[in-house]
Formats: structure tokens, C-alpha cells, sequence
């Protein structure tokens, strides 16, 4: 498949003063590249809970994001600590979020669970002690 | 409804980007953890919390809200403030609680 357009943006975790701007980023990109509003706003909450992942728990990430003619697709490694069980973790509630993060309203537990929501196709894999892969694919053209 | 009506008529401190006032506000969302208002808040609410750092501009810009209200006379630090300003994200501030200031503004867009 033809790729129009392809973007990739360097995440820091730890950083928590640019958190989102990645995510606001790619959605101007989105809208400037006129793709439908439904397709921008599932993208956004996809970027942002994804940048926010690397920034809560990993050393540092990437998010690439590549449009074809048929979809938005958003890839994101990172390097951290991985996640050791992946079912767990994609379950609404379930967090390992410090209490800091959690003063601030991040860590609900609510990321990756709002991610899959978002996608008409998710993957994920992951290492421990190396970090985790994501792949969200969203369709332009409804389901 | 524009922002500028609903700052008169319930007494809001609009604390930045005073030439946004004219912003319609289509709704609102009350809500203090961030990902549940990334993925349930709409273009043009207005947003009402009790979380004043500065990761809210990035939410409020993200999600296009007309304005975000931070309740209970919750103050932004400095940099929250300077954030909002650049994003153009009007925040403002009031001594209601989120209960209280959510009614008012839903009773206010729902009669208009």
C-alpha cells in the first residue's frame, strides 16, 4: 500500500512538561491532510494514551505515524520495562502507575484499554527489560 | 453560547487569552483523570476540573474544549498559565465547586 505520508517524533520518558505534543502535533498533520474528523479523533486518543505510556514508564520512545490510502497508522516502540503480562494490562482499571503519576490524573489504567478501543486493528508485543511494540491501524473509510 | 456570555452571567475569572471569548461552547465535561476526558469529552466543551499542572493545556488543545474551568478556586502555577496562553487554551477560574458550576453552565446551554 502507497504511503502518502510518514512522520516519526521522539518521545523522553520521564518528561511530563511536553506531554501531548507529539499527539497535538500528528492531529494538525491529520486534519491539514483532511482525513475525517471520527478517523482524527480516534487517532488522537490513540497518540496522546500512547505518548503518555512512553513518558509514565519507558527511558524513551517512538511514534510513527504513516497514512495510506486506506488508513491512519500509528507505530510506537519504546525502550523500558516492558509489561509481563499483557492481559493484565490491557484491562480497563488495572495500573502500575506510581503515586505521582496518579496525583497528576494519568494512570487510570485506562491507556491501552482506550487504544484498542480507538483501532480497527491492534498489536501489541512486548519484552521485559527491553520494552514494548504497539501497531494501531485505523481505517479511513468506516469499518 | 459563547464563553464570553457564560464568564458574565455566572461571575468566572477568565485568568488567559481573553480575545478567545467569543468561542461557542457547544457542552461540557467534568472529569479529573485525563484519559477518561481524551476518550469522552467533545470539540467545544467546555471542561471543568480540579486539576490545575500544566498537562491540562495539552488535553484542552488536543481535544479543542472552548475553555477549561478550574474549580474551587484552584489557582494554575505560572506555568500552566504561560502554557495556556501560548495554546491558546482560555483557562478560568472559579470558587464554585464542579458540582455547582456544572449545573449553572448546563442550565445555561440547555435553555439557550
Amino acid at each position: 500500500m502507497n504511503r502518502s505520508y510518514e512522520k516519526t517524533f521522539s518521545v523522553e520518558g520521564g518528561n511530563f512538561d511536553n506531554a501531548g505534543m507529539a499527539s497535538i502535533e500528528i492531529k494538525k498533520i491529520l486534519k491539514d491532510l483532511q482525513i475525517s474528523d471520527d478517523v482524527v479523533r480516534k487517532a488522537a486518543i490513540a497518540v496522546y494514551e500512547s505518548e503518555l505510556n512512553i513518558i509514565s514508564y519507558a527511558r524513551n520512545g517512538h511514534i510513527t505515524l504513516y497514512v495510506t490510502d486506506d488508513a491512519v497508522n500509528v507505530d510506537v516502540r519504546d525502550e523500558g520495562p516492558g509489561i509481563e503480562d499483557i492481559e493484565l494490562a490491557m484491562k480497563p482499571g488495572y495500573s502500575t502507575a506510581t503515586e505521582q503519576i496518579r496525583q497528576m490524573g494519568f494512570g487510570a489504567g485506562m491507556g491501552l484499554y482506550n487504544i484498542k478501543t480507538c483501532s480497527d486493528r491492534f498489536e501489541i508485543s512486548s519484552t521485559v527489560g527491553e520494552g514494548t511494540h504497539l501497531s494501531i491501524k485505523i481505517n479511513r473509510n468506516g469499518q | 453560547m459563547t464563553l464570553a456570555d457564560i464568564a458574565k452571567k455566572l461571575n468566572l475569572r477568565v485568568l488567559c487569552c481573553t480575545d478567545r471569548l467569543d468561542r461557542v461552547v457547544s457542552g461540557g465535561y467534568v472529569g479529573d483523570l485525563l484519559s477518561d476526558v481524551i476518550a469522552n469529552s467533545r470539540a467545544g466543551d467546555i471542561w471543568i476540573t480540579r486539576q490545575s499542572h500544566r498537562n491540562i493545556v495539552a488535553v484542552a488543545s488536543l481535544k479543542e474544549h472552548a475553555a477549561v474551568i478550574l474549580a474551587l478556586g484552584k489557582e494554575p502555577d505560572d506555568e500552566t498559565l504561560e502554557k495556556a496562553t501560548d495554546e491558546g487554551v482560555p483557562l478560568i477560574v472559579t470558587n464554585l465547586s464542579g458540582f455547582e458550576v456544572a449545573g449553572r453552565i448546563y442550565e445555561l446551554l440547555t435553555r439557550s
